[in-house]
């Protein structure tokens, strides 16, 4: 039933990848992946739009590009599909090169924001499009076309037109299009963009049901960081061109690699300052006067501390004793509000800026403008490098 | 109010200024007498039969709608292709290029012509008809290209991609996917190049040889040559048939925008 096109003349792709100059090794990761970027890099004039990426996405993964627009995401997502080239970089597709291989003849599936339904056909119709192109006969078609509509609760919509139906069910439909001739890739480009935040999250939900039910590789662009966490196996996170880090959802947000990294991803408070020593695998900076301890070492001079806002708590002043396993700094109460299984607290630093504080178990109001005093566990603080980067809005 | 007033008479005038002169070929083409003296006298279908069995007329017709439509044909695909690769492609002075293919609408027709009669008897094209389709397509597509680029810029290029995704390459993907949707665009040009070329003198006017006659250029030459109320009659025809054509392109062109929005 798949083209075979994608299996084609492995011998002959493995001369082609020694004459790179590749070791066996690498040739061995990129024949085993689901999709493989190799130094890729994509210019338009003297501009740098994807700069240099490498990365592995395992068959069957859950793979989000996670970025702010024009971080790379979205032109990298376009060279796998092979609407963009790459001006430079090997990209293999379950270890066949398709650098030279027209989208058309890619085997992938694609989704897009603005669901992309041929208006001029019915439902049925949009989906039986890919298997006219598969040659594969009318009454096999029906059963598929029944079984792909039945995936994504769709049965009863066959015989309308893309108009007749709401955003959500349009999106649904073209899920079902772009996987009913089981592709071994599915991409998707900010899927949920259009929708409202209710059916969005709906929709994540069938996306990972279906996922877990088709196990081919999906990879899912968005700027949304909260459908990244929820939806993934493992989140790359792009920032001018280039990937910042790649990880489980939780190794990214406990343990974020730079600075961007962490502020993109969930809420942090983040504390800048020079160091005083470093000693046994434990850091200690100058934050405003105070000594602050944090795991790690790192050569750079100027440093910054992320701390997340469930590690952080509030206390009244003078009711601490500082300790070596726990860190402390004055702040002032700038905000706090009440989310149900949770207060949370804006609070300024002693150097002005803004820190973060859920506490899930206080009972204790905190008016804005009293002092308190913050604390947290050593472990708990990320030592990272300043990159002198402002904060990123979460839109 | 007497301003109002005016300004509709005012109106009222203008449009029958407009009709009038198109109108009154109604009644010459029924008269009895052998003449265009206004008002007509009588009643009769002499010049209808008269153009109906004079083999001269029917031969001018019949080279009329063959010129037209393979005119029609021929600036349809070319406009078709053009208005793609007009929407398709990006570089530097490409509103140079859009221009361009529509300069036959703005450059006299007199001009052309003396540029095409120079060429055509060069190449001894005067006369035939892949000359009058060349002349005619030459004003037709422009024609075209207006109407199908603007069916194309309400098609998403997301579609195309989308297509490609699912396995249809660029030829598949024209014909089941741009091609329908562009297709009130397509009929209102190829309706608007088939009325162009039907109702074009000026060019036919320097290809025509005796033997290869448009229908507006055997009219002419009747009106000027010998007096012969049978034009009318022509006239009458030749008006309804583009008439026609025109509404349905007016149509096709309504469409098209129903479904757009």
């Amino acid at each position: 039933m798949r083209p075979d096109s994608i299996d084609a003349a492995p011998d002959i792709h493995e001369q082609e990848l020694r004459q790179l100059n590749l070791n066996t090794q690498i040739i061995g990761v990129i024949n085993d992946a689901g999709i493989s970027l190799r130094a890729v890099t994509k210019r338009y004039g003297k501009k740098a739009v994807v700069d240099d990426i490498s990365l592995v996405i395992e068959p069957g993964e859950f793979m989000t590009f996670l970025g702010p627009s024009g971080s790379g995401k979205t032109t990298t997502l376009n060279m796998i599909a092979g609407f963009v080239s790459a001006t430079e970089g090997l990209l293999h597709i379950y270890g066949k090169p398709v650098a030279k291989l027209p989208a058309h003849k890619r085997d992938i599936g694609m989704v897009f924001q603005n669901y992309a339904l041929f208006p001029h056909k019915t439902v049925a119709e949009n989906i039986a499009y890919p298997l006219d192109r598969r040659k594969i006969s009318r009454s096999e078609q029906k059963t598929m076309i029944a079984g792909a509509l039945q995936m994504v609760r769709m049965g009863e919509f066959g015989d309308r037109y893309p108009t007749e139906l709401s955003g959500g069910q349009q999106q649904r439909v073209a899920l079902a299009r772009a996987l009913v001739y089981q592709p071994r890739v599915l991409l998707m480009d900010e899927p949920l963009g259009a929708l409202d935040k209710k059916l969005r999250e709906w929709l994540q939900k069938e996306i990972k049901r279906i996922h877990r039910e088709v196990g081919s590789t999906f990879v899912y662009v968005t700027h949304d960081q909260e459908e990244a966490l929820s939806l993934s196996d493992r989140i790359a996170v792009f920032n001018n061109g280039r990937i910042e880090q790649v990880g489980s959802p939780a190794e990214l947000y406990q343990r974020p690699a730079t600075l961007f990294v962490g502020r993109f991803l969930g809420e942090s408070t983040v504390l800048s300052g020079s160091r005083v020593d470093s000693l046994h695998g434990t850091t200690t900076l100058n934050i405003s006067g105070h000594d602050i301890r944090v795991p790690g070492e790192q050569d750079s001079t100027s440093l910054a501390i992320l701390i997340r806002p469930e590690n952080i708590t509030l206390h009244d002043e003078g009711t601490v004793t500082d300790s070596t396993r726990i860190n402390s700094l004055p702040v002032i109460v700038l905000d706090s509000s009440y989310l149900g299984s949770a207060w949370r607290c804006e609070v300024q630093l002693p150097d002005g800026s803004v820190g973060t504080v859920r506490e899930a178990h206080s009972t204790i109001v905190r008016e804005p403008g009293t002092r308190a005093v913050m604390r947290w566990n050593v472990d708990s603080g990320v030592l990272l490098v300043d990159t002198g980067e402002a904060g990123v809005s979460l839109t | 109010m007497t301003l109002k007033r005016a300004l509709s008479a005012l109106a009222v005038l203008t449009v029958l200024w407009l009709l009038l002169p198109t109108l009154v070929i109604i009644p010459m083409s029924f008269n009895s007498a052998a003449s265009f003296n206004f008002p007509p006298q009588g009643f009769s279908l002499q010049w209808y039969a008269n153009f109906f069995t004079d083999p001269s007329w029917m031969r001018a017709l019949g080279s009329s709608l063959q010129v037209a439509l393979i005119t029609m044909v021929v600036a349809t695909a070319l406009g078709i292709m053009a208005a793609i690769g007009l929407s398709k492609v990006r570089f530097r002075g490409k509103s140079l290029l859009e221009n361009f293919f529509l300069t036959p609408l703005i450059v006299p027709g007199i001009v052309i012509a003396i540029g095409l009669y120079s060429l055509f008897l060069r190449f001894n094209l005067l006369g035939t008809l892949p000359g009058f389709v060349l002349a005619h397509t030459v004003v037709a597509l422009p024609l075209v290209i207006i109407n199908v680029t603007a069916s194309l810029q309400g098609v998403d290029p997301r579609l195309e991609q989308a297509s490609a995704t699912l396995g249809a390459g660029r030829l598949r993907t024209f014909f089941s996917i741009t091609l329908p949707l562009i297709m009130p665009g397509v009929t209102a040009g190829a309706l608007f190049a088939f009325v162009t070329s039907f109702d074009e003198i000026i060019l036919s006017l320097f290809i025509q040889s005796p033997q290869l006659q448009t229908l507006p250029v055997k009219i002419y030459n009747s009106v000027t040559q010998a007096s012969d109320p049978t034009v009318a009659a022509v006239a009458v025809v030749a008006m309804f048939t583009s008439v026609i054509v025109m509404l349905t392109a007016q149509f096709a062109t309504r469409k098209r925008k129903r479904v757009s929005a």
